[in-house]
């Protein structure tokens, strides 16, 4: 390892523009010419349009436009589509109802855009999206999953009865009933998992442009993967053909999942650029991100673990009704079916397992994947059962888990997912000894000589990352393959560009994958650029979540770094008249091994492109480029450790210690994986402890800024314990397996488990707020 | 409309805006500074802090106007030309940014937090003080790093200098 190596701890290329104020994210674009859009969005959770009249707003000040949904239909532009297709057990495939990107007969929640002004300024465009007049019948609304399936609920889409979307199976439910029929123990749970916003702290913007001349659209965005977006917007969306339309996400101010999807305002931006003439640019305000980003998780379910004598699981048998909201966002169908109970297995050998999930509209914020995206929900109610039954089984949290412990690998589950490797009990020891797990009682004491209740909490969880591989994800309806792409360009005078499909927005590609480069050339990272999120730049690339940059995107630029290898050496061996097998890279040269014969990287390069003395047949220039589909998932797996100190008197929860070990197989820069896990727990305590939101009985948003929904701060959280262990994953070139979503993945049963370790009851709903905990707390003394 | 001047960066500057114009917009896109954020509505995520006559200010908390005569330093001012501020420089080094969306405003807060304790800094206070500004990636454990190390730095500075 070089000190800009792999495994290096590399202080980040991309920081100096971030901490000057020099980084450029949408809202700092400025095109000459350019307007900015206001939305007039629906004030009710379900109603009838009636009329809209928008003359006063016309006659505004420094008004451009003002367009509504009938001439977005009449310019043919798509409704917005979900693109993963799930059949429900019968075989009929998922009901999917119509989302204009302007609604323009119903209104289906708080947020739903109808109409779109375009003005001078942002204050203009605000002040005459005031003045556009709608007049609506309201309708009755349901927020709650389980309610929307009741006969009384009010029917959101014609095309989905019953408000119901698909009744989906995974397993098998014969064996599974026939486990727990047979078990000498049976934990059952009901099972809340909490709807949260995933508040990026820049909110979503975009920037329409069309040049009339070229018949030519770009937009520059807030994307996690500005060709999706490109493919999605010509292809389903009837913006522009994908070759007159240019997506750029520039600086991206986190994502979290929320800005993967494509939401009406970026097609709107476009389309009012067209009939206005102008550039438009709209930036979301909080509020309109709270209430129209894509919300996460927000399931409902009820499990029965059945264990033999022995303390071992034989079965396990879950129901989930997932909430996708008021209109099926992009990979909404994916998150509760294929992303969730493929990991019902956990870490454990359970030999039959069988899940079923309705899923369901309502008249809320569309849901769809935030960090860990159905892995948190499989996590959450197998850790938190886990839990319950040890309790229950009267044995150790950590000893039933490691009892259980698939040890052996590859490991087939009942659940798809072939597990390729994984040490369990070795992440569970390091959590436990950094924990000092066998201190807790003392701890404990002392809490209580203090009035504190303190608890302790543990989660052993398993991911799916690295999505994933094309022909398994079409097989199961993915409408994409999920392959990436990288393209190598070694410039005349040596130095490198990497151009890659992958999109950094905060993840610090810009160093990781410089690292890459090398390791392989030993070229200093400051002669190595990546080049990511622009279509017009990048030739095609699917983008970054699921924590597939690493295993995927860097594993795309690990084959063609193997071609431009494998060409370098063939010129350096016909210039130094040697065997090519002979030659070797290090610092910065080719040379033939054994010898002191050697030419520079820069003099190799410049060969390449100069021709004049190149072997016989060789194209000119040093350039290559790879598409990698991945063979498999890849499986992050580790033991996070929570322990907290409640005050019976106000409820207040501090979480005193937190202790993260993880298995992600290889490191690539482990400063930049702990910053990861520690974000990743931030959001999972800030789950388990904080964030909740709250719709009331109309369908109104009642947690919608700051001021109401609790973000985590500094001081909610301590510093964390982080580790990591290793067993390189087989299954990609660099034995990566990736980090990004571990931490939120794994930290809220951590945490519940302590809540309810301290206070000694059996559950309490997330988020676990001062005020739940003293009532729960008072109910213990009842 | 109004006429506001006052100096930003250690530069004279003007120009006129709506009464209504918040200070981070009139920094943002009259000035062209877009180095300070707005990441909320409410005076809560704290991504447009700057100095204002040489106090931490969450710049939508002020209308443009009022700041006129005032002195205003932005996070594009921090730097002594090529040379990182302590803190930029500490925020580098310990990681304590990722996406870098709050992170002027957070630097902002961390040079006044330094500035305001001469006695120095211990990580409750650090976490205490941070209450006004929002991070979404780094979980702050980075962060809290980053300006206690920036605290010992611009300390043995400060004395360095005073001893000289």
């Amino acid at each position: 390892m070089g000190i800009e190596g792999v495994g290096a701890r590399v202080a980040r290329k991309e920081d100096k523009r971030f901490i000057t104020g020099a980084g450029r994210y949408v809202d700092d674009m400025v095109v000459p010419g350019m307007k900015h859009a206001a939305f007039v969005r629906s004030p009710h959770a379900h109603a009838q349009i009636k009329n809209i009249d928008v003359t006063k707003a016309q006659s505004m000040p420094g008004v451009i436009g003002v367009l509504t949904g009938k001439e977005l239909k009449a310019d043919g532009i798509g409704n917005l589509i979900c693109g993963w297709m799930i059949h429900s057990k019968d075989g009929s495939p998922m009901k999917m109802g119509a989302w204009s990107p302007l609604a323009f007969d119903r209104v289906r929640y708080v947020g739903d855009a109808v109409v779109v002004v375009v003005a001078e300024t942002k204050g203009q465009a605000r002040d005459a999206a005031e003045a556009v007049d709608i007049s609506y019948e309201e309708l009755k609304a349901v927020v709650d999953a389980p309610k929307a399936l009741e006969r009384s609920a009010p029917q959101i889409h014609p095309e989905a009865d019953g408000n119901l979307i698909f009744d989906w199976e995974l397993g098998d439910s014969a064996a599974t009933n026939a486990a727990i029929k047979a078990a000498a123990h049976i934990t059952r749970m009901k099972i809340v998992n909490n709807r949260l916003v995933p508040n990026a702290m820049e909110p979503r913007a975009a920037l329409g442009h069309y040049d009339k001349a070229e018949d030519h659209y770009t937009c520059w965005t807030t994307s996690q993967n500005p060709h999706l977006a490109r493919l999605v917007m010509s292809a389903f969306y009837n913006v522009a053909p994908e070759n007159k339309l240019r997506v750029i996400a520039p600086d991206v101010g986190g994502g979290f999942g929320s800005k993967i999807y494509i939401y009406p305002e970026e097609i709107i931006c476009l389309w009012a650029s067209k009939k206005t003439g102008v550039p438009v640019k709209w930036v979301a305000d909080r509020t309109e991100s709270f209430l129209t980003d894509a919300h996460g998780r927000d399931h409902v379910s009820t499990v029965e673990m059945a264990f033999d004598k022995d303390n071992r699981i034989t079965g396990l048998k879950v129901d989930t009704i997932a909430n996708l909201g008021a209109y099926m966002s992009l990979f909404s169908s994916c998150v509760p079916t294929y992303l969730y109970a493929t990991l019902l297995s956990g870490q454990y050998d359970i030999p039959a397992i069988h899940a079923n999930v309705r899923a369901v509209y309502t008249n809320t914020a569309p849901v769809d994947a935030y960090r860990g995206a159905g892995r948190p929900e499989a996590t959450y109610l197998l850790e938190r059962t886990m839990e319950t039954a040890a309790r229950e089984l009267g044995v150790s949290p950590a000893e039933l888990r490691r009892k259980n412990f698939i040890t052996s690998f590859p490991h087939q589950t009942p659940v798809i997912m072939n597990y390729d490797a994984g040490d369990y009990a070795a992440s569970l020891d390091a959590a436990m000894a950094a924990a000092d797990y066998a201190g807790f009682a003392q701890r404990k004491a002392d809490a209580a000589n203090r009035g504190k209740l303190r608890g302790i909490g543990m989660s052993c969880y398993i991911e799916a990352c690295g999505l994933a591989p094309s022909a398994a994800v079409g097989s199961l309806g993915a409408g994409v393959g999920l392959w990436e792409s990288a393209e190598v360009r070694v410039n005349a005078a040596g130095t490198i560009e990497v151009l890659t499909g992958s999109h950094s927005h905060g993840q610090g590609h810009e160093t990781t994958f410089a690292q890459l480069v090398n390791q392989r050339f030993g070229v200093p990272i400051d002669s190595v650029s990546i080049v990511h999120g622009d279509t017009d730049k990048v030739q095609m690339g699917m983008g970054t979540y699921g924590s597939r940059s690493g295993a995927v995107g860097m594993s795309a630029v690990v084959k063609a770094l193997d071609k431009v290898e494998a060409k370098a050496k063939k010129i350096a061996a016909h210039l130094l008249e040697a065997d090519e097998g002979d030659i070797v890279i290090e610092n910065g040269a080719l040379k033939v091994a054994g010898t002191d014969k050697q030419v520079p990287w820069f003099q190799m390069a410049l060969a390449a492109y100069t021709a004049h003395n190149l072997p016989g047949g060789m194209e000119p220039g040093l350039k290559e480029t790879s598409f990698y589909d991945p063979s498999n998932f890849t499986f992050p797996a580790g033991c996070y450790v929570c322990e907290v100190e409640i005050d019976p008197e106000t409820g207040v929860t501090e979480v005193v210690q937190f202790v993260a070990a993880d298995d992600f197989g290889n490191i690539i820069n482990p400063m930049i994986v702990e910053g990861q896990v520690h974000g990743g727990v931030a959001q999972g305590i800030g789950q388990a402890l904080l964030e909740g939101t709250r719709y009331d009985a109309s369908g109104q948003l009642l947690t919608a800024s700051y001021m109401d929904y609790t973000m985590p701060r500094a001081d909610d959280l301590p510093s964390f314990k982080v580790s990591t262990s290793n067993t390189p994953c087989p299954g990609n070139p660099l034995g990566i397996k990736g980090c990004g979503e571990a931490g939120a993945i794994g930290s809220p049963p951590a945490v519940i488990n302590a809540i309810t370790d301290a206070i000694g009851i059996t559950d309490i709903a997330m988020p676990a707020s001062p005020s739940t905990v003293w009532a729960a707390i008072r109910a213990t003394k009842h | 409309m109004s006429e506001i001047s006052l100096t930003v960066n250690g530069k004279r500057v003007s120009g006129t805006a709506e009464d209504r114009t918040l200070l981070v917009h009139f920094l943002r896109e009259n000035l062209g500074l877009t180095g300070t954020h707005v990441g909320c509505d409410t005076s809560q995520c704290g991504a447009c802090v700057i100095h204002v006559d040489g106090k931490a200010v969450k710049s939508c908390t002020m209308l443009a106007v009022q700041a006129s005569g005032s002195s205003v330093v932005t996070i594009e001012g921090l730097a002594d030309g090529a040379d990182l501020h302590p803190m930029q420089a500490a925020f580098k080094e310990h990681h304590g940014l990722q996406c870098g969306f709050c992170t002027p405003g957070m630097i902002m807060t961390a040079t006044d937090m330094v500035n305001r304790h001469p006695e120095g800094l211990d990580e409750a206070t650090v976490r205490a003080e941070l209450e006004g500004n929002i991070c979404r990636c780094t979980g702050y454990h980075n962060i809290v790093k980053a300006i206690l190390a920036a605290s010992e730095t611009m300390s043995s500075k400060g004395k360095a200098r005073q001893a000289a």
